[in-house]
């Protein structure tokens, strides 16, 4: 059964990320990335990590999300427009464009060549309980203590950070 | 009978493969500054899928908290990201990153 669920999540979270950056039209690419990210969070049940699959949903495609939306929608820049006159001469979109896949094939090749020496390893921990927000709730506030209360500082450069980038000038 | 193998540890690490070359792909050919946003978060997963994978291996809970890290992060990333998009869009109204080579304008 979890064999199953496992190949039928993976396809779905490959074939969602492969329309993301597939579509021309923003839209469509954020909705299609909640449905990746939903697929991922089912996957994160199956690791037996549910804390991380409610922290995908709610976090991930609840809130990132729709900031994406939001900003989306805010500019009602549908499609990608080519750049027009000399602009596009100098850039020379089509060579960077061809590099570009031939990076993204060699990463490809290369990952898929890096975990083909791996042997086969049993995902193990079979009888295990799945980790509770207790056990993670106690190492996060004893040995990470400091990266989380780093993290908070973070998340306020970030949000004084957003409102000065994003304010209009001379106001 | 058994016509899907049971997932090991290598599925979950070649799905998360699989997942960075896409999000890595979209970075490199989109010409649009959200989707390239997007793509990054598609990378970002794969590797929280990767650290949530080890994390049941080696039956620690470790990996989970970094993950937790990483989408704070994220998010962080994505405010100002945005914002920075926001900016970009009403000079020169469009998302196209080929448009934006100049420091000052």
């Amino acid at each position: 059964m979890d064999a199953l669920f496992f190949w039928l999540l993976a396809a779905l979270a490959v074939i969602a990320s492969l329309l993301v950056v597939g579509q021309r039209n923003p839209m469509y690419s954020v909705l299609l990335l909640i449905v990746s990210f939903g697929a991922l969070s089912g996957l994160y049940v199956l690791l037996g990590a549910p804390f991380v699959a409610a922290i995908q949903i709610i976090i991930y495609a609840g809130a990132i999300m729709v900031l994406f939306l939001f900003v989306v929608m805010l500019l009602n820049a549908q499609h990608e427009s080519q750049v027009a006159g000399y602009e596009a001469r100098f850039t020379g979109g089509s060579f960077a464009r061809r590099f570009g896949a031939a990076l993204a094939v060699g990463l490809a090749i290369e990952l898929g060549w890096a975990i083909r020496r791996l042997q086969a390893t049993p995902l193990g921990g079979e009888g295990r309980a799945a980790s509770t927000v207790y056990d993670i709730g106690l190492r996060l506030f004893r040995d990470y203590a400091f990266a989380f209360e780093a993290t908070s500082v973070l998340i306020l450069v970030a949000m004084v950070g957003a409102i000065v980038l994003a304010r209009k000038e001379g106001s | 009978m058994n016509l899907l193998p049971e997932p090991t540890l290598n599925s979950y690490l070649v799905l998360s493969a699989v997942l960075f070359a896409i999000g890595t792909a979209g970075v490199f050919l989109r010409r649009n500054l959200i989707t390239i946003l997007l793509s990054i978060e598609v990378m970002l997963n794969a590797v929280n899928l990767t650290f949530v994978a080890v994390d049941r291996y080696l039956g620690a809970v470790d990996g989970q908290i970094i993950v937790f890290f990483v989408v704070t992060v994220a998010a962080a990333e994505a405010a100002t990201g945005l914002a920075i998009v926001i900016a970009l869009f009403r000079h020169r109204e469009t998302l196209n990153p080929d448009a934006f080579r100049t420091l000052k304008w």
